[in-house]
């Protein structure tokens, strides 16, 4: 998941303009296009060009007889009919619409918590909670991957003591939450971290006064603090959006321990990843990462939307 | 911040709501680091032992020695390869981002010049970019350039940091104050000198934030290291040890791989964690900069 430290509580995205003056000094100066260049130039390379480099290639399709031919959008509208993109879609929306709201519902909670005076050791609670953020997201599948098994997890384990049978959480109806809680466990933390911020930079005299007039810890929560860090919850959810559409790493691991619960196209991700690198169709595994990307764009444009209209956002 | 609250008793709230919100908390801080107690103990585990003891507690002879070694020795000494290259990749990508960071952010912040409106807005679109759609192309571009299994087309790929230029910016706007520069220049001074010796020194909070996440971001990157880097004396660590855990499942690999992957995994992890740890003054200023009032 991408970092997600760039709500700016005013203002919004893009920082305000410094002072004019010095800049009419400046202004012919070549001086900023020499500091830009190696970045541009990276940018231009590793970003731009890929971009139309994947928009051209999903133009194609190339046989192993008579090569590389142009079909236009056939191959959008081969992704667009095609079930086992779709499963891919619906899977993880499902996983979006369990995974984020209950991430970010915690992350907001330990993040109020943290900044009420009930909370007083601090930094072991946050380092606590964001240290997962640490684990690679191959690490984290793999150990969960042992957690939830049956030869030597130690649910399995317990379950067996106290003469249970021991749950399986690898099977087809639970394999969504069984991830889901794999990325809960990891980005909650780290959410929380950003939430908290955002939280401190409220000014403490509007809810303290709140407070001498007789308003509850929840009230001035659910009043004053969540609304004030509104465009924070809004930027978490919208990272987390990008972030659940992309999961490949997590069922990617338990693939190899569950391979008949997780087929090639459960996330839309391993799908391009079989696709072009399993059955070497790059054509149209560029068609249908294009299309993810215009999936995930269209959702976090919705959200943005939704939240001017609501002035969640400035 | 503590220092400005009331003292809890007068204003703040009851007995209840101590025992339910650091009741909360401590179910929460036990979730998120029981797993981990299980890594660290398993670790301590010969396969056999896995298997036959309890799993938050110890084995009766404790087999970590002797799992590092095996680690060690496993493929011919593969781990230590992928160790070497995932550190080379995080090291190498996280300061040569940072650098291209810092000047770009830098100049959007005190400088006005064409473009430069379009050119951050470009940047800034670019953060929701899925970075998978750039893998295949990624992919092909790498290896016609002849980079397939090199370090180098893991590591110029990371040295593309658009957000790090977004912190780097709102940090020098903040940190950065232009008299100081004019000052600098009144005497004298070339824009990359005062760069240099002055900017940079009050850029460098700023800059160790954005240092450790993209060293921490390549450290742990699987997917782009899984595509470019097929060969497994080129692999990194995430990309080694999930295909060791691929082979632990296959069966009749399983009893020799477990304690393998799971130690690999806890030596990993550590380095990561460690450094958090140690330098979390810094990062935690750095995430609390979207905080702060602009």
């Amino acid at each position: 998941m991408s970092n997600v430290t760039s709500e700016r509580r005013s203002g919004g995205l893009l920082p305000s303009h410094a002072r004019p003056g010095r800049w009419q000094r400046l202004g012919r100066n070549k001086t900023p296009y020499l500091f830009l260049a190696p970045f541009m130039i990276g940018f231009a390379v590793f970003m731009i060009f890929p971009l139309i480099y994947v928009l051209n290639l999903s133009v194609f399709r190339t046989k192993i007889i008579g090569g590389k031919t142009f079909v236009g959008l056939e191959n959008y509208v081969k992704a667009f009919q095609d079930p086992s993109f779709w499963e891919g879609v619906r899977n993880v929306l499902t996983f979006g619409l369990i995974q984020i709201p209950i991430m970010l519902g915690l992350a907001l909670l330990a993040a109020l918590l943290l900044d009420s005076a009930v909370i007083r050791r601090q930094t072991l609670f946050r380092l606590g909670f964001f240290l997962p953020f640490a684990v690679p997201t191959v690490v984290a599948a793999l150990m969960w991957g042992y957690l939830y098994g049956q030869a030597f997890g130690p649910i399995a384990q317990i379950a067996r003591a106290l003469g249970l049978d021991p749950p399986e959480f690898l099977t087809s109806g639970t394999i969504i939450p069984a991830i889901a809680n794999i990325s809960t466990w990891q980005f909650t933390g780290y959410n929380m971290l950003i939430l908290f911020a955002a939280l401190k930079a409220v000014p403490h005299e509007l809810f303290e006064a709140a407070r001498v007039d007789g308003a509850s810890g929840i009230q001035i929560a659910l009043r004053i603090r969540i609304p004030l860090i509104a465009p924070a919850i809004v930027l978490t959810g919208i990272f987390s959006i990008i972030g659940t559409l992309q999961l490949f790493n997590e069922p990617s691991v338990l693939r190899a321990v569950a391979p008949t619960i997780i087929p090639p196209n459960f996330t839309p991700n391993l799908y391009v990843y079989n696709l072009a690198f399993q059955n070497r169709q790059f054509d149209y595994s560029a068609a249908i990462s294009f299309s993810l990307a215009a999936i995930t764009a269209l959702l976090s444009s919705l959200v943005l939307f939704f939240a001017y209209r609501r002035r969640l956002l400035r | 911040m503590n220092a400005a609250k009331p003292p809890v008793r007068a204003a703040g709230p009851g007995r209840s709501s101590w025992v339910l919100g650091n009741g909360l908390m401590v179910i929460g801080l036990a979730y998120f680091l029981v797993p981990l107690v299980w890594l660290f103990l398993a670790s301590t585990k010969s396969n056999s032992g896995l298997f036959s003891s309890f799993g938050f507690w110890f084995d009766r002879n404790v087999n970590l020695v002797q799992n590092l070694q095996d680690l060690l020795a496993r493929d011919n000494g593969a781990f230590l390869l992928w160790m070497r290259n995932t550190v080379v990749y995080a090291l190498v990508a996280a300061v040569g981002s940072t650098v291209l960071s810092a000047f770009a952010g830098y100049a959007f912040a005190l400088y006005r010049f064409k473009g430069r409106n379009l050119l951050f807005a470009m940047i800034l679109g670019s953060v929701f970019v899925p970075a998978t759609i750039l893998a295949v192309p990624l992919y092909f571009m790498l290896g016609q350039a002849g980079l397939a299994n090199s370090l180098l087309a893991v590591i110029l790929p990371a040295l593309i940091n658009p957000f790090g230029v977004y912190l780097m910016r709102i940090y020098a706007e903040r940190a950065v104050p232009e008299e100081l520069l004019d000052a600098a220049r009144v005497d004298g001074a070339g824009e990359f000198r005062i760069f240099a010796t002055i900017a940079l020194r009050l850029l460098a909070p700023g800059l160790v934030t954005v240092l450790l996440f993209a060293f921490v971001g390549a450290w742990n990157n699987y997917f782009l290291p899984l595509l470019v880097l097929r060969d497994s004396s080129a692999y990194t660590l995430t990309v080694g040890l999930a295909n060791w855990n691929a082979l632990a499942a296959q069966p009749g690999q399983a009893q020799v791989l477990y304690a393998i992957v799971i130690t690999g995994s806890v030596v990993a992890v550590l380095p990561v964690m460690l450094v958090f740890l140690f330098l979390q003054r810094y990062w935690q200023h750095g995430l609390s900069l979207g905080g702060v009032k602009g």
